[in-house]
């Protein structure tokens, strides 16, 4: 091998937008490596119209991921984004919110990330009620690890690990956000993404913690929930004047999983987002575009408390 | 009670609930207040009520470098102490104990037994403790000092809670002071002053305040004995520091919420033990491949798992060694003492920020929650803020990459949200622009270089930390090696081998990586015999030692009890090693606690 050949290729250099015209100026320096009819391209299209239809500039919005499939989405877009560990979306999408406030804080990933290895974050993150929209892109089974039952998986479901059909009940990640305190819980179908597109784009602009539960086939390795078991059965819920503020109803209607599947807003609450109560955030810039050090009144206040 | 200078030992010992640690931050405020130095150790057992606590406080004229081992002032707050402690005290020891219902013990002769008729000199109180402010008054007088200091140190600490409870309380120790007076004998010298008053803090206060003073603007944490100080302190004064404080669901919360912060370009923070340390293990990893520089604070406790919870060992160093899978570098500091943890933080962040990689503190139980004086002036509170390369203003033409392969190593990081940088950090491997690697052609040649990359700018950034070097004589017959908190009690040890006419010296290791070996290969070169003394069982640090220079050593000091080693410890180890020519001496823990 000559020296030549040694030399790493360059990453080409690529300017990307600085105010989108149009919702592809979201798109990141790369195309998805997703396969061919994956639910996640509805959901990161939805995604980039949200954003450009809501007339955010990419610098000012950061996407946070775990680890999956889904997960891959912040390198798909133009924006300020964070691919982190599996599971572990939301507590880095809460640290980065509360130490720079002033930008919009997207979190996004898939089932298995979310409601399996990351359910507690999600419980917690919820009764914060801080001011981030959590997108998961919901396709009942694992699919980055090829095949395996998730947390949303139905009864009987038969996969790689469950060869003899699926024991364990699903979790309901729309009545546990509503339960654990999450201020706008809703779900969308990523094969209607003019729907989901306002769905995120109310998501975006309430001020707490939104949960928006997407359908997004997985179209090789779920059979049993692909893209016409979806279209036969969603029905959106502002069609049968569901009213968001009545958690009860809010909690009938996410129960129900059988010939019709709703979709759209099922809650939304307003209470005070984290970030919003706390006092630290009060007065000033984000915290991390703050002066570094103690004042000099408070280096005096410091000592003389330990004298 | 030496006859020059003041070197004394309280020992205050009952059951958790019978409120030792008032009297014991009374006195602690007293005597730094008036120029006295001191050191405490607190053994306590993990229960709220009940079980055995024994505070030691030693007190002297210049810095107290242990908790000792030794007591001349015994307080028995229950039946438990006298029986247990009595043995230790010798001669010109007092004990003082409630005669009410405390029987004292058969004494060493010259041992002097105060009884105190705690119901005859406290009336009809109905305050349950009373009997600590009885005796806070009677040792005043054992040492000589004046009544006026109590006095307003009990006034300060009971003003918040009114007149009455001030009131009674200084009645109550006047009455103290007055029956000691008359029926017993005081220590031969009154307590001396020393010449400025000095503060007082516990480690964990260190930790937090250094952190504040290095500008830490998040700080986040799940409440885990012994570290849990941080998280008070924090909680405490947060707010009004600009500090955000947040406590978590759990530890890979709180890690990753950090390195969130972090990420921002907020100043962060979290501490925990051992155990919650194995949870943030992954999350340190991600500090590393993102190139975030948080910092990650061990108090350590004594293992393995829920282990002992407020007993002390250090057994988690290979832990923080080996914290994440993959090959990469972080900075690793055990401070020596208060003090030191207070300068590591500044110093930590400033290296973790220049280097972009994860920053960890291992401390341990006996700094973090030992309450010590230090001198105010001797605090840095405006220490140097070293951010490296950081991008703060917007960017004209955007052509930005995150991991730009620079002859350093380091690429010049962004705050997120400014304009003309956008980029994703990911914890996959990613090329120069942060684009991964690993999903489709894996590209050997990107991979390499930013392994590479990694490395050099931790190399670059390290080679500024400063070796440590031998302390004490340079020719000596026993060289003793230590990390971290055992600093203090090799150094006391070596001044009483001195007086026994063993010369000994000090290799203090305070930065586990960087570790220098080739300054500690140099140091170690011309040493006689080498010691290592540590607080765990396997001898991590020898072998840690050996495999960074090949040196082995020629014995070794371990305890792992739970307990912290104290000189005498050392002292009778070297002399066992020398006569006895001991490969391993393992003390045995006199006070049992």
């Amino acid at each position: 091998m000559t020296e030549a050949t040694l030399k790493p290729p360059t990453t080409a250099t690529v300017s990307l937008p600085r105010t989108p015209a149009a919702p592809k100026d979201f798109k990141g320096r790369v195309e998805p490596d997703w396969c061919p009819g994956c639910g996640d391209f509805g959901v990161l299209n939805a995604l980039q119209r949200a954003c450009f239809e809501l007339g955010l500039k990419p610098h000012q919005l950061l996407v946070v991921s775990g680890i999956g499939c889904s997960s891959n989405l912040p390198g798909y877009m133009n924006a300020y984004g964070m691919h982190t560990l599996h599971g572990r979306s939301l507590p880095h999408a809460t640290g980065a919110k509360l130490a720079n406030h002033e930008l919009t804080v997207i979190a996004t990933g898939g089932d298995g990330d979310g409601y399996g290895i990351g359910g507690n974050h999600l419980m917690h993150t919820a009764r914060r009620n801080i001011d981030i929209t959590y997108i998961v892109m919901d396709n009942q089974v694992y699919g980055l690890t090829t095949g395996q039952i998730s947390p949303t998986s139905r009864l009987d479901m038969k996969t790689k690990t469950t060869p003899h059909g699926n024991l364990e009940w699903p979790i309901n990640p729309l009545t546990s956000a509503i339960m654990n305190g999450a201020t706008y819980v809703a779900r969308g179908f990523s094969g209607d993404p003019k729907h989901l597109t306002e769905l995120m784009k109310n998501g975006i602009q309430h001020k707490g913690f939104a949960l928006i539960d997407v359908f997004s086939p997985c179209v090789t390795f779920n059979n049993d929930n692909d893209y016409p078991f979806f279209k036969q059965r969603v029905k959106k819920l502002e069609d049968i004047g569901h009213d968001p503020s009545d958690w009860k109803s809010a909690c009938e209607r996410a129960m129900e999983w059988g010939d019709t599947l709703y979709t759209g807003l099922f809650f939304r609450a307003d209470r005070p987002s984290l970030d919003a109560a706390e006092p630290v955030l009060q007065n000033g810039p984000a915290l991390a575009r703050r002066p570094l050090g103690l004042t000099a009144e408070q280096q005096k206040a410091l000592k003389a408390r330990m004298m | 009670m030496s006859d020059k200078t003041l070197d004394l030992t309280i020992a205050i010992g009952g059951a958790a609930g019978q409120g030792i640690a008032t009297p014991g931050n009374i006195l602690a405020k007293i005597f730094a207040r008036r120029g006295l130095h001191l050191y405490s150790y607190n053994a306590h057992q993990s229960i709220i009520r009940g079980g055995h606590i024994l505070l030691m406080l030693r007190v002297g004229e210049t810095e107290v470098l242990s908790h000792g081992d030794r007591m001349d002032l015994l307080l028995c707050l229950n039946q438990d102490t006298m029986d247990r402690h009595l043995r230790l005290l010798g001669e010109g020891g007092r004990v003082l104990y409630n005669s009410d219902d405390v029987e004292p013990g058969e004494a060493d002769p010259g041992v002097h037994l105060c009884p105190m008729p705690v119901k005859q000199l406290t009336g009809d109180s109905k305050n349950k403790v009373i009997q600590n402010t009885l005796s806070l008054g009677v040792m005043m007088s054992l040492l000589g000092a004046d009544f006026s200091l109590l006095a307003e140190a009990l006034t300060q600490s009971l003003v918040k809670k009114g007149p009455e409870v001030v009131q009674e309380n200084v009645g109550v120790a006047r009455a103290g002071y007055d029956h000691a007076a008359a029926n017993f004998e005081p220590f031969p010298n009154p307590l001396p002053q020393g010449p400025k008053p000095l503060a007082v803090w516990a480690g964990n206060d260190a930790i937090a305040l250094g952190g504040a003073a290095a500008g830490v603007k998040f700080y986040a944490a799940y409440p885990m004995s012994p570290a849990s100080g941080v998280l008070h302190w924090m909680a405490q004064n947060g707010r009004g520091l600009g500090i955000m404080v947040r406590q978590v669901e759990d530890e890979i919360g709180v890690a990753c919420m950090t390195i969130g912060a972090a990420h921002m370009g907020a100043r962060a923070m979290c501490a925990t033990s051992g155990g919650g340390f194995a949870l943030m293990t992954e999350a340190v990893g991600a500090a590393a491949m993102m190139e975030v520089p948080a910092v990650f604070i061990n108090v350590m406790r004594a293992g393995p798992s829920t282990g002992v919870p407020t007993k002390t060992e250090q057994g988690d160093l290979r832990q923080v060694l080996g914290a994440s899978q993959g090959d990469f570098e972080r900075f690793i500091v055990a401070p020596k003492n208060a003090l030191d943890a207070f300068n590591s933080m500044p110093e930590i962040f400033n290296l973790a920020e220049r280097a972009q990689c994860p920053g960890i503190v291992l401390s341990d139980l006996l700094i973090s929650e030992g309450t010590f004086s230090v001198d105010p002036d001797a605090m840095n509170l405006r220490p140097e803020i070293d951010r490296g390369e950081l991008l703060v203003d917007p960017s004209p033409n955007g052509d930005y990459h995150r991991y730009a392969d620079t002859e350093t190593g380091i690429s010049p990081r962004v705050l997120p949200g400014t304009e003309g940088y956008v980029h994703v950090v990911a914890t996959d491997e990613h090329d120069e622009a942060g684009v991964l690697i690993s999903d489709e052609f894996t590209n050997p040649f990107i991979r390499r270089q930013m392994v590479e990359k990694r490395a050099r700018k931790f190399e670059h950034v390290a080679r500024d930390v400063a070796p440590p070097a031998i302390e004490g004589p340079k020719k000596a017959d026993v060289t003793l090696v230590g990390f971290g908190s055992t600093y203090g009690v090799i150094k006391e040890a070596v001044a009483r081998l001195a007086e026994q006419d063993v010369e000994a010296n000090q290799l203090a290791i305070k930065w586990i990586v960087p570790f220098h070996a080739d300054a500690v290969t140099k140091a170690l070169a011309k040493a006689k015999r080498i010691v290592v003394v540590e607080n765990n069982f396997t001898g991590q640090f020898a072998q840690y030692l050996r495999g960074e220079t090949g040196i082995t050593a020629h014995a070794h000091i371990r305890k792992y009890d739970g307990e912290p080693l104290t000189p005498r410890h050392i002292v009778d180890g070297v002399l066992d090693i020398l006569h006895q020519e001991t490969a391993v001496y393992v003390p045995t823990q006199e006070i049992l606690v």
